[in-house]
């Protein structure tokens, strides 16, 4: 699969050496090849047809002008419907633009679609969607692999090359996860870096919204755009955004890598193991100091992941009750089982399982036990980060213990599904900038991510290491 | 004063204690832009965050916190520095985040107090545990169509001040002047609008009984109650009904009631098993709420003069009785329409026991009368200071004022106008008042005899007599004074 990077298609457009339409309408071409991915919930060429119309007859020039962007069905779209891979909210039509996909529009991108997602990003696997599994595009013939979740769909369409780049957002690992599966680049920005307005809300203080890329240079590119204060957001930060991409610098020389002991989990694959080693030897090699650092509270991230994500999710999930819009089931006697039927009837297992986990975890006699008390493990978590990045300027991890599993692996043992989460859930809880970037591959070829994490805010540092770590790949 | 109330065995003690439930004054809701406008049609103030749309965020409207820093401070509270929004998850149609954002561990205002005054000069403190910020629910219709229920939310989102006290509240009375209290203030800040009937104050009731000198009851809730006489009822009606069932051996089960209007009954809504977990957790999409100290400071600063301080302003400079001087600060309108009137002539100031009764009794009984407020008073403070001049300086009697101030109300004319046009003038002439005396005298000739002969309540007959014919103009106390000299001349 030749993949066109994002930087060159801008230039080639630039150039005039393809338009905007003929750049399209290969995507078109490749997308309807390629619905057997199950890749997109909605997918209008009509619609994509009618956004080149408009853009040809704009002159003004635009950072992103005619680029096709893939959206995660989770950020409200004006123009497309928004069900968060939910039956509940099956034929929701949003009157309203979510802040990163307005940022998008505003730039000029056509967006080819809603890809699909576990059921309100709740999945690692992209197999809790009300719209069925999207298959990871690097499947063999009669093996279909997951593409991970939750935002495999975005992750899958970029694999595929069905856009130049996503949206994806990210909890616990959304984002890093299906890049890692499904061998593109992945960022989970800062909290707060962009704002999650329009966003339909899984966890609200661990849910941020990244970008999926062929390359970190594409990665750096679309970040810039979705950034950004919004004062409809008041967990949005008012930082100021660099430039990225300018500021990209691959020279790391002087710098300082932190390798937690705590990531070396027992029973990760060797050639996980093998390519963290082999990542550490490239900056080594770049005159990257190596230190060995602690987070001593890493084990307890899942489990502290797995109580506060269900709790703020049951409170979430609250409003999609039947009254105002989306599903209401037609079984109906009385307010009470307008509610249960609804509910029993429109959301998934998965949803259900932890809407009843936060539920429990958040009740009178509970609460002390598990919702405060990983309320103040998570502030260990951070303060472990903290800690760590006084004497560091980046850590490198896995991005996940393994690579794409087959699609109906793990399906019935949530547990097993929760550990996937294990590489990528403590930076979420401390809320720190983190990327995924393809690098080796296990010995059924398939590929393999590394993580690499940066200080509040410090992206620009996160895609030096990344664009460093790729450019020795490559 | 004794505030039990005689049951069939013994004395009980109600103890009582009050949530009442101010809607901020403020143009736009507690987290979103919509306006805040009673009475609107349905659902025409609806944002997409009052409606709780996918990924709709709430965003702290800053006046509505001043507002309630505003009221801290004039509930004589602490105002805390930090608080923090948490979420009350519970399923109501009405409720369309399936959570209501309020406070709950960390409120913005907390310890203070309020004091009630009595009509026999005793007063008493109501202390108030806190005072936090929350949101208000939309509203379920069942009346527009027999089998379904419609929901408007123009009311979803609004910002509510959630006002705790103390069970210091020992009769309905005190009840009632708590929360007439409480409004006042609210409209002296212009925190609040004060309007009951629209809802913009109500109150839960939490009440008890006990024997004297006991530990305090099981304590039942009535739950939104919009009137002063309402919560008295209510009161009294489930004091009774505590009392009973204790006196008939029966224990008092910790119940939600609702009180209906119609029967003046109270019923259980529902009982402690069935009484919700709302499983309270700090709002995740808002940062907790910190407040400097200059900002409070900015805010004590731009505080009017509120009632009590008034109140003491009064009886100092007026020797108004404390009783009096807190009827006329209970509401801001009565105390402002009071300042107006004595300040529009100088001469007042040594009146002011005088106006304090011409405002309080005589005009107030024609508002009153007329179903009119004071502040649409067709009788303004100049007009009503202009009066009382005329009485003071002994221009019109007593009596004469009052026809001239139901004129002055009905015409819109000044009292002096009307005098004039009428000749209402006093009559202080000596001379002219002995010549009607003396017609008088002679006229009654028996009447006089029995008079001389010690048949002392006849001058009130003469009296009579002489003011028909001055048609009531003549100065009493002259007109008095002259009879009594001439008819003791005859003896």
């Amino acid at each position: 699969m030749s993949k066109s990077s994002l930087k060159q298609t801008l230039k080639d457009l630039d150039t005039k050496k393809i338009s905007i339409r003929e750049l399209n309408q290969d995507y078109l071409k490749r997308i309807k090849e390629n619905e057997n991915l199950n890749v997109f919930i909605h997918f209008s060429e009509e619609n994509v047809l009618k956004q080149i119309d408009n853009l040809e007859n704009d002159n003004s020039a635009k950072k992103l002008k005619g680029i096709p962007i893939a959206i995660k069905d989770l950020f409200c779209t004006k123009s497309m419907p928004t069900t968060a891979a939910s039956k509940i909210l099956e034929n929701f039509n949003p009157t309203y633009e979510s802040f990163v996909t307005q940022k998008l529009l505003d730039e000029g991108s056509i967006f080819v679609g809603k890809t699909n997602l576990d059921e309100f990003a709740m999945g690692s696997a992209t197999n809790t969607s009300f719209f069925g599994n999207t298959i990871n595009p690097l499947s063999k013939e009669n093996e279909p692999l997951a593409p991970g979740g939750s935002s495999g769909g975005s992750a899958a369409a970029v694999a595929a090359d069905l856009c130049l780049g996503a949206t994806g957002t990210d909890t616990g690992g959304s984002i890093r996860q299906p890049a890692s599966f499904c061998g593109v680049v992945g960022i989970k920005p800062t909290y707060g870096l962009c704002s999650r307005w329009g966003i339909a809300a899984f966890a609200s203080s661990l849910d941020q919204a990244g970008i999926f890329s062929h390359n970190v240079e594409d990665a750096s590119i679309l970040l810039q755009s979705i950034a950004g204060f919004d004062q409809r957001d008041s967990t949005s930060a008012k930082v100021d955004i660099p430039n990225y991409f300018e500021n990209l610098d691959d020279d790391l020389n002087g710098k300082t890598v932190g390798i937690p002991k705590e990531y070396s989990i027992d029973g990760t694959p060797m050639e996980i193991s093998q390519i963290w080693e082999d990542a550490i030897k490239v900056l080594e090699k770049k005159g990257v100091r190596i230190k060995n650092i602690s987070l001593p509270h890493t084990k307890y991230a899942l489990p502290t992941y797995y109580i506060i994500a269900p709790a703020e999710a049951s409170s979430n999930l609250a409003r999609y009750d039947g009254v105002k819009y989306g599903f209401r089931s037609d079984e109906i006697d009385s307010l009470d089982e307008m509610y249960e039927n609804t509910r029993a009837q429109g959301f998934g297992k998965e949803v259900k399982r932890r809407i009843l986990i936060g539920t429990y975890v958040l009740s009178a006699g509970y609460y002390d036990a598990y919702y405060l008390k990983a309320q103040k493990v998570r502030k260990l978590i951070a303060d472990d980060f903290n800690k760590a990045f006084k004497e560091c300027d980046f850590i490198v991890t896995p991005t996940a213990p393994s690579a794409a599993f087959p699609l109906n692996e793990k399906q019935n043992d949530p547990i097993k599904m929760y550990l996937n989460d294990v590489f990528t859930v403590p930076a979420s809880l401390a809320g720190l900038p983190g990327i995924s970037i393809p690098f080796g591959k296990d010995k059924n070829n398939l590929p393999l991510g590394i993580q690499i994490l940066g200080k509040h805010f410090d992206e620009q540092q996160v895609f030096n290491t990344a664009v460093s770590l790729e450019r020795s790949y490559e | 004063m004794n505030n039990l109330i005689k049951g069939e065995k013994h004395d009980w003690e109600m103890v009582i204690g009050l949530e009442i439930h101010a809607q901020v004054k403020s143009n736009s809701k507690l987290f979103s832009s919509s306006s805040t406008k009673f009475g609107s049609s349905p659902n025409s103030q609806v944002s997409l965050v009052d409606a709780a749309m996918p990924g709709m965020l709430p965003v702290i409207n800053k006046y509505c916190v001043e507002q309630a820093v505003k009221t801290g401070v004039g509930l004589n509270a602490k105002i805390n520095n930090y608080s923090v929004f948490d979420r009350k998850n519970y399923f109501y149609a009405d409720l369309p985040q399936g959570y209501q954002i309020s406070q709950y561990k960390y409120p913005i205002v907390g310890e203070g107090k309020v004091t009630i005054d009595f009509k026999d000069g005793t007063s008493k403190d109501i202390r108030i545990v806190r005072l936090h910020l929350e949101q208000d629910a939309g509203k379920s219709l069942h009346d527009q169509n027999p089998s379904k229920t419609y929901v408007d939310l123009n009311r979803s989102g609004v910002a509510l001040m959630e006002i705790v006290s103390e069970p210091d509240i020992r009769t309905p009375d005190e009840a009632g002047m708590y929360i007439s209290k409480i409004r006042s203030i609210l409209m002296y800040l212009d925190t609040c609008d004060g309007n009951m009937q629209e809802g913009s104050l109500r109150a839960d009731v939490n009440i008890s009984v006990r024997k004297p000198g006991d530990e305090y009851g099981t304590r039942c809730e009535i739950k939104n109650l919009n009137s002063i006489k309402f919560i008295k009822q209510a009161i009294n009606y489930e004091a009774k009904r505590q009392i009973e069932i204790l006196e008939s051996g029966g224990s008092i089960e910790q119940n939600t009631m609702l009180f209906n209007t119609s029967t003046g009954k109270t019923r259980p809504m529902r009982n402690k098993e069935e009484a919700h977990d709302y499983r309270y957790f700090p709002d995740p999409d808002l940062l907790p709420l910190k407040i400097s100290k200059e900002e409070i400071g900015k805010i004590k600063s731009s505080i009017p003069e509120l009632p009590d301080e008034l109140k003491n302003k009064f009886i100092e400079t007026y020797k108004l009785s404390n009783y009096d001087a807190s009827v006329l600060t209970a509401e801001k309108q009565t105390s402002d329409y009071f300042n107006e009137t004595i300040n529009s002539d100088s001469e007042l100031k040594n009146h002011a026991k005088i106006v304090v009764n011409w405002i309080t009794s005589e005009l107030f009984s024609l508002l009153n009368k007329n179903n009119q407020d004071l502040i649409n008073s067709p009788v303004s403070p100049e007009n009503l200071g202009q009066l009382i001049k005329l009485i003071s300086t002994n221009e019109i009697s007593g009596k004469i004022a009052k026809d001239v101030l139901e004129e002055m109300f009905s015409s819109g004319k000044t009292a002096r106008k009307i005098v004039d046009e009428k000749g209402l003038q006093q009559v202080t002439d000596q001379g002219e008042i002995a010549k009607v005396i003396d017609e008088v005298i002679a006229e009654n000739p028996k009447m006089v005899e029995q008079y001389l002969a010690g048949k002392d309540k006849l001058l009130g007959f003469f009296v009579g007599q002489a003011m028909k014919l001055t048609k009531g103009k003549a100065n009493p106390k002259m007109l008095n004074d002259i009879l009594k000299q001439k008819l003791n001349k005859k003896n």
